[in-house]
């Protein structure tokens, strides 16, 4: 599994820093930065809860 | 593994699409329909008035999963097709099409734009099909009116700034509103909009509107308002708050209010629940049935639905969480607003132009937060500090 991210279509929610803090990051704008694109374990459990909850669909899991 | 055979969906979109995904995550196998009156797979509506309008974005863009996507997680999806009755008793769906038996129904119907009591034919914006509308009819016209003082009028407003078109925002109440924040911002968006351009009539009701068509301008329309004032421009967009839609549910035994009414656990009725923008839950937190039209309210709604509806058990009420993009400023909000109380702003430690504002109770408690153009970690660090418990934010005496 790894993660995807739209950088264009985030809006700055913070969702995914919260929710899975070892995968996800923002920058200084609010934007999304990835931290670890094969998350494992638990913080794969956590990255799959912030893809969820990403109001901006901004974040998918890949089985690629 | 118990629970029910088959989960029928009504309407296709973020709030519909997510209780068939939640679905899955959880582990559910039964059937999944999922059924929406739009032609369009689910996409997302905020990048509707923002990059869609503005030209930014193609509409395969706000499009949230493909048909080969949705195939494989085994969500049937039927697009136009149109629920028209439901009977709860004997759990039946009546489509267009034909009815439909389920063991648990979840309504995500929404809302659609209430029509201006004087201009019901003017353009407003709800779907994509209204979007790309709008945005061909804004590549023609000079002077945009906006009429509505909501947060959807301030960034259609932007997004006509964008095109370079002069731009008039009208609001019949004095102050500009933002979703659950009421008008708690009015005065920094009201700031916003006159930096960039943006010409404000506030208190200003429209009472008539007549075709002016001219040979240079033919789509000319003449707005006037109660004090006399007369202005023409060449597109008008009506933006004055949505309605539920639950036209369908009419003749149903269910409680309509404004919305379908549920608990705080989003039941209607045995078997029935519903989501998102035409769902009145129960608030614990202001002791009313409410509905909240933001997409985070939606997704999170429905991830405790799906939680519920596979494995028993309550998730936690969603605490709001909004955003919007005006004139390029990020504006977020996070918790609940009691329209008496003033915004305070909070020290914020990193040297920057951004501000948190914050929201306190009777008790000087934190209950809500707005960040505008706010570094991300200031406003994550004062959203853990709100206070999210079930107790009232507003004493009633
Ligand atoms: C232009 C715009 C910008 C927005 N910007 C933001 C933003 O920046 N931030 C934010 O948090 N929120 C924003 N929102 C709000 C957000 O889009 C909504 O909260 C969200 O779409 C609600 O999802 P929903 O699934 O409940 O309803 P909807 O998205 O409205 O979906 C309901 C679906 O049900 C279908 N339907 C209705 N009746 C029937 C029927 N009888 N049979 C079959 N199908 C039916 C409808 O056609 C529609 O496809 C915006 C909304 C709009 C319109
Ligand atoms: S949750 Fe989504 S929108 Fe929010 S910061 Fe993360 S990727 Fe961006």
């Amino acid at each position: 599994m790894s993660i995807l991210v739209q950088t264009d279509a985030c809006v700055g929610a913070g969702q995914c820093a919260l929710v899975a803090p070892d995968v996800f990051d923002q920058d200084d704008n609010g934007i999304v930065l990835l931290l670890e694109p094969d998350p494992e374990g638990a913080d794969l459990a956590a990255a799959t809860r912030a893809v969820r909850l990403c109001p901006a669909r901004a974040i998918a899991l890949s089985t690629a | 593994m118990s629970g029910p055979a088959r989960v029928v969906i009504v309407g296709a979109s973020i709030g519909g699409l997510t209780v068939a995904e939640s679905l899955r995550d959880e582990g559910f196998e039964g059937e999944i329909t999922l059924l929406g009156d739009e032609p369009h797979l689910p996409y997302t509506r905020p990048p509707l008035s923002k990059q869609i309008l503005a030209g930014e974005w193609r509409p395969e863009q706000a499009a949230i999963r493909t048909a080969a996507e949705l195939d494989e997680l085994g969500i049937r999806v039927r697009t136009s097709r149109r629920a028209t009755g439901l009977d709860v008793e004997a759990r039946t769906l009546h489509t267009a099409d034909g009815p439909i038996s389920f063991d648990e129904l979840v309504i995500a119907t929404g809302t659609q734009p209430r029509p201006h009591p004087v201009l019901a034919e003017a353009s407003t914006l709800r779907t994509m099909d209204d979007a790309l509308r709008l945005r061909e009819r804004m590549d023609a016209a000079r002077r945009v009116a906006v009429i509505g003082s909501g947060i959807l009028g301030s960034e259609i407003a932007s997004a006509a700034r964008k095109r370079d078109a002069e731009v008039l925002l009208v609001g019949r109440s004095g102050a500009l509103g933002f979703g659950g924040v009421g008008t708690l911002l009015s005065e920094d968006l009201v700031r916003l909009h006159e930096a960039h351009g943006v010409e404000l009539a506030l208190r200003a009701e429209l009472v008539a509107a007549q075709s002016a068509g001219a040979a240079d301008a033919p789509d000319a329309t003449a707005l006037e308002f109660a004090d006399g004032t007369t202005r023409t421009v060449d597109l008008v967009v009506t933006m004055i708050g949505g309605t539920p839609r639950t036209d369908w549910l009419a003749s149903s035994t269910l409680e309509l209010a404004d919305g379908v009414v549920c608990d705080r656990l989003g039941v209607a009725a045995p078997g029935i629940s519903a989501v998102g923008d035409v769902a009145a839950w129960h608030d614990p937190i202001t002791g009313r049935h409410r509905r909240v039209e933001h997409q985070s309210n939606a997704i999170e709604q429905a991830i405790a639905v799906a939680g519920r509806l596979a494995h028993g058990g309550e998730g936690a009420p969603p605490v709001p969480l909004f955003w919007s993009e005006i004139h390029g400023a990020r504006i977020h909000a996070y918790g609940w607003f009691d329209p008496e109380r003033s915004l305070a702003e909070l020290p914020t430690a990193a040297e920057s132009a951004g501000i948190v504002y914050g929201s306190h109770d009777a008790d000087g408690e934190l209950r809500g937060i707005v960040g505008w153009n706010a570094p991300p970690r200031e406003f994550r660090t004062a959203r853990a500090a709100v206070v999210t418990t079930a107790r009232p934010l507003i004493h009633h005496s």
